[in-house]
C-alpha cells in the first residue's frame, strides 16, 4: 500500500504503517549510495529550497547532498548571513523563497511549531529539519532504519536515551516513532533535564521511566540513544561537565551492563570524551556512521515521495503503466 | 471505466514454449555464455527472467546469472504513476562493466521503459553490450528501441492493452489483449 505525505512535520501523527512504509522506501536510495554514478534525474527540473534558520552543518549537506542526487536544484537560507539579521519576519523571508517558486521547503528553526507555521500560509511541501525542541522526524526515520537493519525488527525493543532530554527534539521525535512499535522507553540523565511530562509522550499505555543513575538504565537496554550536551540551549548547565562526565558519559564499562550487542545511536555531532567515550564511538555497536548514511536515504525517499511527479497532464498510458 | 477482455494471445503452455524457445535462441546468438548475464525489469520482467536462466540451465547447465532491475527513479513518466507508485530496490549481485547484457521484459510497447531501463544501467557501470528479450512486441514504439529476441508479435491498437498474467505475480498464467471501455 502507498502512502503520500503532504508535508512532514512530525512523527506524532504518522501511523506505523506510514512509517514501515517510508522505511522501505528508503531501501532503495541506500542501494544508490553504492552505485559508482549516484546521480538520478528524477526530481530534475525541481526546486529545494533549504531555509536554515539555525546553525546546521550534517542536517543541511544530508538535505542538499539528497536533492543533488536526485538532480534537484536548490535554493540555499542560511542563518548566520540572512536577512533575519536585519529585521524582517519569518513569514516574509519564507514568502520571498516561495516567490521564487520551489517545490517543496525544508525548514530548520528555533522555535516550536515554526514549520506548522509556514505550512499554514504557504502552498508549499514543507519539511521539517528541527524545529526547536519540538521534533525532527528525519533524523528519528533514519534511526529506526538503522535499529531495523541492525535488530531486523522495530517492535519491543527497550530504548535507554541519555542526556538532556527536556531540550531534545531528537529524543521526542524517536520516543513518538519507537513507542508506535510497542518500544519501552527509559530516559537518563541530570533530574533537571527529565522533567515528569515526558512520561506522558506517546500514544496511552507507553512505557516511560524516568532514571538518574546511567548503571540502572542501561541494564536491559537494546537500543542506547546518547545525546549531546547541547550547551547552547543552556542558560546554565546543569551539572558542570566533569560531573556530567563522571555519572553520565558512556564508557565501554557502562555499555556491557547493557544487553549483549545493544546498538549504540547518537544523533551527532559527537564530542568525544564528553557524553561519549571514544572507544564506544568507535566500537562495533556504534552505529553513528551507518545513521548518517542511512540519513541520505531517508531524505532521499522523503522529496522523492513528496515532490516526484510534476502536475502534467496525463498521456497515452504504456501497459502496466504502475508496474 | 471497464476492462474488457477481448482475446488471450497465449496459453500457459505458449508462454512455457516459447520462453525455452528464447533461453536457446539467446545462448545461441550470444556467442558464449561467460560473460552474460540477464536483467529483468520489475515487475515482470523478473519472473521472466528467472525462467529463462532456468531454461538455460538445462542447455548445457549454462548457468547465467539474473539481476533486477527496478526504474522508477528513471521513468519519464514519473506523474502518471508518481501518486502510487511504490519503489523496488534494484539487485543486481554483479558488476555491469563488460557484461553481455540482456535485458527482459513482457512486453514492448513505446520503448520508455527500455530507455529509462538502460539509464539505470549505465549508472552501474558499462556494459560490453546490451539487448533486449521481450514476451510479447506489441508495436508503436516512440523511442528508437529493437528487441532481439522477441516471443511473440502482436498487431494492437491505442485503446488496447497487453496483459502479461504469470503465476510468481498474478496467480494465473496466459497473455490477454484487453480494452478500456468508458
Amino acid at each position: 500500500m502507498s502512502h503520500r505525505f503532504g508535508h512532514m512535520l512530525g512523527i506524532e501523527p504518522l501511523s506505523a504503517e506510514e512509517i514501515v512504509f517510508l522505511l522501505d522506501q528508503s531501501k532503495p536510495f541506500q542501494e544508490i549510495q553504492r552505485h559508482p554514478l549516484k546521480k538520478l534525474a528524477t526530481l530534475r527540473g525541481k526546486t529545494v529550497a533549504l531555509a536554515f534558520f539555525e546553525p546546521s552543518t550534517r542536517t543541511r549537506i544530508s538535505f542538499a547532498t539528497a536533492a543533488s542526487r536526485l538532480g534537484a536544484d536548490q535554493m540555499n537560507l542560511q542563518a548566520e548571513s540572512s536577512s533575519l539579521k536585519k529585521g524582517e519576519s519569518l513569514l516574509d523571508t519564507v514568502r520571498t523563497l516561495d516567490a521564487m517558486k520551489p517545490d517543496c521547503i525544508v525548514i530548520r528553526h528555533s522555535s516550536s511549531g515554526a514549520p506548522d507555521f509556514v505550512a499554514r500560509h504557504l502552498p508549499l511541501p514543507v519539511i521539517n529539519a528541527g524545529d526547536g525542541t519540538h521534533e525532527h522526524p528525519t533524523q528519528a526515520l533514519l534511526d529506526a532504519l538503522t535499529i531495523r537493519d541492525r535488530r531486523g525488527t522495530l517492535d519491543g525493543l527497550n530504548v535507554t536515551i541519555l542526556g538532556d532530554i527536556l531540550h531534545s527534539r531528537v529524543a521526542r521525535s524517536n520516543i513518538h516513532l519507537l513507542a508506535k512499535f510497542g518500544c519501552r522507553f527509559t530516559l537518563c540523565g541530570p533530574a533537571m533535564w527529565l522533567p515528569k511530562e515526558l512520561e506522558c509522550l506517546g500514544p496511552p499505555g507507553t512505557s516511560i521511566r524516568r532514571i538518574t543513575r546511567i548503571t540502572e538504565a542501561l541494564e536491559g537496554a537494546d537500543v542506547i540513544l546518547t545525546l549531546r550536551v547541547q550547551q547552547e540551549r543552556l542558560h546554565e548547565p546543569a551539572l558542570p561537565l566533569d560531573e556530567y562526565i563522571l555519572q553520565y558519559q558512556l564508557t565501554a564499562e557502562r555499555l556491557r551492563l547493557a544487553r549483549p550487542g545493544a546498538l549504540v545511536l547518537h544523533p551527532g555531532p559527537m564530542v568525544r570524551g564528553l557524553e561519549i567515550d571514544p572507544a564506544v564511538a568507535d566500537g562495533p555497536q556504534s552505529c553513528v556512521l551507518e545513521q548518517v548514511t542511512n540519513g541520505l536515504a531517508v531524505r532521499m525517499a522523503l522529496l522523492f515521495l513528496m515532490i516526484g511527479g510534476a502536475d502534467a497532464p496525463p498521456e497515452k498510458d504504456s501497459s502496466h503503466a504502475a508496474d | 471505466m471497464r476492462i474488457i477482455e477481448k482475446s488471450q494471445l497465449m496459453t500457459a503452455t505458449e508462454i512455457d514454449r516459447t520462453l525455452q524457445r528464447l533461453a536457446h535462441e539467446i545462448v545461441e546468438k550470444s556467442g558464449g555464455t561467460a560473460n552474460l548475464a540477464l536483467i529483468g525489469i520489475r515487475r515482470r520482467g523478473v519472473p521472466l527472467a528467472n525462467r529463462i536462466a532456468q531454461a538455460m540451465r538445462g542447455i548445457d547447465g549454462v548457468d547465467v546469472p539474473v539481476g533486477t532491475l527496478d526504474i522508477t527513479l528513471y521513468r519519464d513518466d514519473l506523474s502518471k504513476v508518481a501518486a502510487h507508485a511504490i519503489l523496488q530496490s534494484s539487485e543486481i549481485p554483479f558488476s555491469v562493466d563488460d557484461k553481455d547484457l540482456v535485458l527482459v521484459d513482457d512486453v514492448l510497447y513505446t520503448g520508455r521503459t527500455i530507455r529509462a531501463a538502460m539509464n539505470g544501467l549505465f549508472d552501474l557501470g558499462r556494459p560490453k553490450r546490451v539487448r533486449l528479450c521481450v514476451l510479447i512486441d506489441r508495436g508503436h514504439r516512440e523511442l528508437p528501441v529493437e528487441a532481439s529476441f522477441v516471443g511473440r508479435s502482436v498487431q494492437t491498437s491505442d485503446t488496447e492493452i497487453v496483459e502479461v498474467r504469470l503465476n510468481e505475480i498474478d496467480r494465473e498464467e496466459r497473455v490477454v489483449l484487453v480494452e478500456r471501455a468508458s
